[in-house]
């Protein structure tokens, strides 16, 4: 897993509530025995008419929104719990997902491969989109030691939510797996106290 | 003591580790793997050259990728072949029990693990699946989990979480006519919206889920995830025992009178306190059908379609637009093109009994396409012992093989562009069921009743006929 400290980018805008994980990633393209290769059919459905071009009015496919940070709306991957949806946001390049609110399994496998996900509040979440509409090249910065996001050079800040366990996780690019492992004595124990 | 909610109580008893200002080391009594989301996972262990830490406790099936007819012949599609393949390989090295294709016990896996009394009240349970919620019915903590996480439990038996909150929806009184269970989470998701239970953990309770059975009360915990919710459990009761008694993986003998007794003093204390309650009445609640693009967005079937409000954001418009539906119209009415009865939510033999009592003797429209799986080869075996499949077969409704299907399209069932279908399942998010396809979820009842008339119809009509 990669390291995450501060990431300084512009944004993409995905100014939709209840994106759900069936169109980050489509339940055809799940056929896959490994973790890569996901990027391709990121929002397949949304990114690409029905002869395979890409729809130049969705939001992947403009020039003017590059960017490390996807900026969406509330409910952000709510539905299904398939993992292929952090692994094509990753493999695609995002390094945060900055919502108002975030479905739970989602976040947990963002967390768990690297991605940040930033919960903001809805008010911060509405200037951010409006701002950006206008000024798509103006830059997000978060700051993952002091738990902060901001909007540069606008006076737009604001303090976001994560455990220091995993603060510490992803600062460090350590897995949940390590841990764990190095848990089996207290495991083990507690089984022989069922038994 | 204070007082603990039953979640409280199974959650606690679970807690190997906490982490400070982080999350607890969660125990997993059963874990359920299929091919989609496990591969990565055993492809984790083989890279750090670790085993299953508990094989015993593991059980795997094929379902979201398998096909629905001929499934004793090779899987047609080579990526799905490949994944199904690599599950058989994986379960035999790693030494995981596997219910795979051709297996008497096959099936969709939220289905197979309460029929076998696998499931079982007081547990932890977890699957690389949202819907995992569904075998909270029987008493215990199920959710669905991500696939770094199913390699957690694999190489572990424990799991990294932060305890969700807890939210008590308590339904109570009698269901009208023509009203299942189905109609009854619609109604509560519709109320609660998409997200109205993130970051919670629910137990249903009142007279009226008490009096439901408990194929019933699996259909409303499956849908807890489509609140958003981590899971949804229903203290377990006589029902519940009634149910597991005669199940192949239930304990027998004197096992099953101690299990029993344990078993009974699995409910919240009377004066526990939820972080969030809400009340519903059964009288309030009437066959509901969805018109939108995720599960929240539901009506009673006689009811307008909501206006949008010009909030782009709300997504409403959007949704509309997708499926080609009008605001301030109502649903009644509306042609039909396909019927799939089936997915974790609806396909066992209850559904299948629903749906055969309300067309036996009739035949279906002649433009619409009427889909029935089974959720696994023993449901499919009892309709057929029941002679279900006749009944449902002069109908015109095709009984097909287990398997998740067009719930989700992975295989070849799917709902071609453009098309609405009423469905049993769980999830009507843009292009689940196909790409293009229209879903709009509903009971079986109301799917059925769909697919006779061939446009979308108030089920309560057509049981008046009768009477």
């Amino acid at each position: 897993m990669e390291k995450f400290n501060t990431l300084n980018s512009q944004a993409v805008l995905l100014p939709f509530e209840d994106v759900d994980t069936d169109q980050i990633i489509p339940a055809r393209f799940l056929k896959s025995v490994s973790r890569e290769g996901f990027d391709e059919n990121l929002f397949r459905d949304w990114r690409y008419l029905e002869d395979g071009s890409p729809d130049p009015e969705f939001v992947l496919n403009q020039e003017a929104n590059k960017g490390d940070v996807l900026v969406a709306g509330r409910n952000f991957g709510c539905g299904s719990s398939r993992e292929h949806a952090a692994w094509a946001l990753v493999d695609y390049g995002f390094k945060a997902v900055v919502s108002s609110f975030f479905a739970d399994i989602f976040k947990n496998n963002a967390l768990n491969n690297g991605l940040l996900p930033v919960q903001v509040t809805d008010d911060f979440l509405a200037q951010v989109f409006e701002i950006l509409k206008k000024k798509p090249e103006a830059k997000l910065q978060i700051d993952l030691q002091n738990q902060e996001i901001s909007l540069v050079g606008f006076s737009l800040t604001e303090n976001f939510e994560i455990n220091s366990y995993k603060k510490y996780c992803l600062q460090n690019g350590f897995d949940d797996i390590d841990f764990l492992l190095n848990k089996k004595n207290e495991i083990e124990a507690y089984e022989q106290s069922l038994a | 003591m204070s007082a603990k909610t039953l979640f409280d109580k199974i959650w606690d008893k679970h807690v190997v580790h906490s982490v400070e200002d982080g999350p607890q080391v969660l125990y997993i009594d059963r874990h359920f793997i299929h091919e989609v989301t496990s591969p990565q996972a055993f492809s984790g262990l083989k890279e750090r050259g670790i085993p299953v830490f508990r094989p015993e406790q593991t059980i795997a099936t094929a379902d979201h990728n398998v096909p629905t007819e001929n499934q004793h012949l090779p899987i047609k599609d080579a990526l799905s072949r490949h994944q199904v393949e690599t599950l058989i390989k994986n379960c035999e090295e790693f030494g995981v029990e596997l219910y795979g294709l051709g297996h008497p016990y096959q099936g969709i896996v939220h289905v197979i693990g309460p029929e076998l009394g696998i499931t079982q009240p007081g547990m932890t349970i977890v699957c690389g699946d949202s819907h995992t919620s569904t075998h909270g019915a029987f008493g215990n903590i199920a959710f669905g989990i991500g696939t770094s996480e199913v390699e957690q439990v694999m190489a572990t038996q424990c799991v990294l979480q932060k305890k969700p909150k807890t939210l008590k929806i308590q339904v109570d009184g009698k269901l009208n006519p023509g009203v299942v269970s189905k109609d009854i989470v619609l109604h509560i998701i519709a109320k609660l919206t998409a997200a109205g239970g993130t970051g919670h953990f629910i137990e249903f309770c009142g007279s009226t889920i008490e009096s439901l059975s408990m194929e019933a009360r699996m259909t409303i915990c499956n849908m807890s995830i489509e609140m958003g919710a981590r899971g949804g459990l229903i203290a377990p009761d006589e029902t519940t025992f009634e149910y597991l008694k005669s199940k192949p993986f239930a304990p027998k003998g004197e096992k099953w009178n101690k299990k029993v007794e344990e078993w009974k003093a699995l409910k919240s204390d009377p004066n526990a306190q939820f972080d969030l309650e809400y009340h519903f009445k059964a009288e309030d609640i009437e066959p509901m059908i969805t018109y939108g693009t995720n599960p929240g967005m539901g009506i009673g079937i006689t009811k307008d379609i909501p206006l949008p409000n010009g909030k782009t954001a709300s997504g409403l418009e959007k949704s509309l637009k997708y499926m080609d539906l009008e605001g301030g119209k109502q649903l009644l009415g509306h042609h039909v093109d396909y019927v799939f009865i089936g997915s974790c939510t609806n396909s066992r033999i209850e559904d299948l009994r629903l749906v055969a009592e309300l067309v036996k003797g009739k035949k279906k429209a002649d433009h619409v396409h009427a889909m029935i799986v089974p959720g696994s080869r023993q449901v499919e075996k009892q309709a057929r012992a029941e002679g279900l499949d006749k009944i449902l077969e002069a109908a015109g409704f095709e009984l097909r093989q287990p398997g998740c299907s067009a719930c989700l399209g992975m295989n070849e069932d799917k709902v071609p562009k453009g098309k609405y279908c009423v469905s049993t399942s769980n999830r009507n998010f843009e292009g689940r069921q196909g790409q293009g396809a229209r879903t709009l979820l509903a009971s079986p009842l109301t799917a059925a009743a769909a697919a006779l008339s061939g446009k979308i119809s108030d089920v309560r009509e057509l049981m008046k006929v009768e009477a």
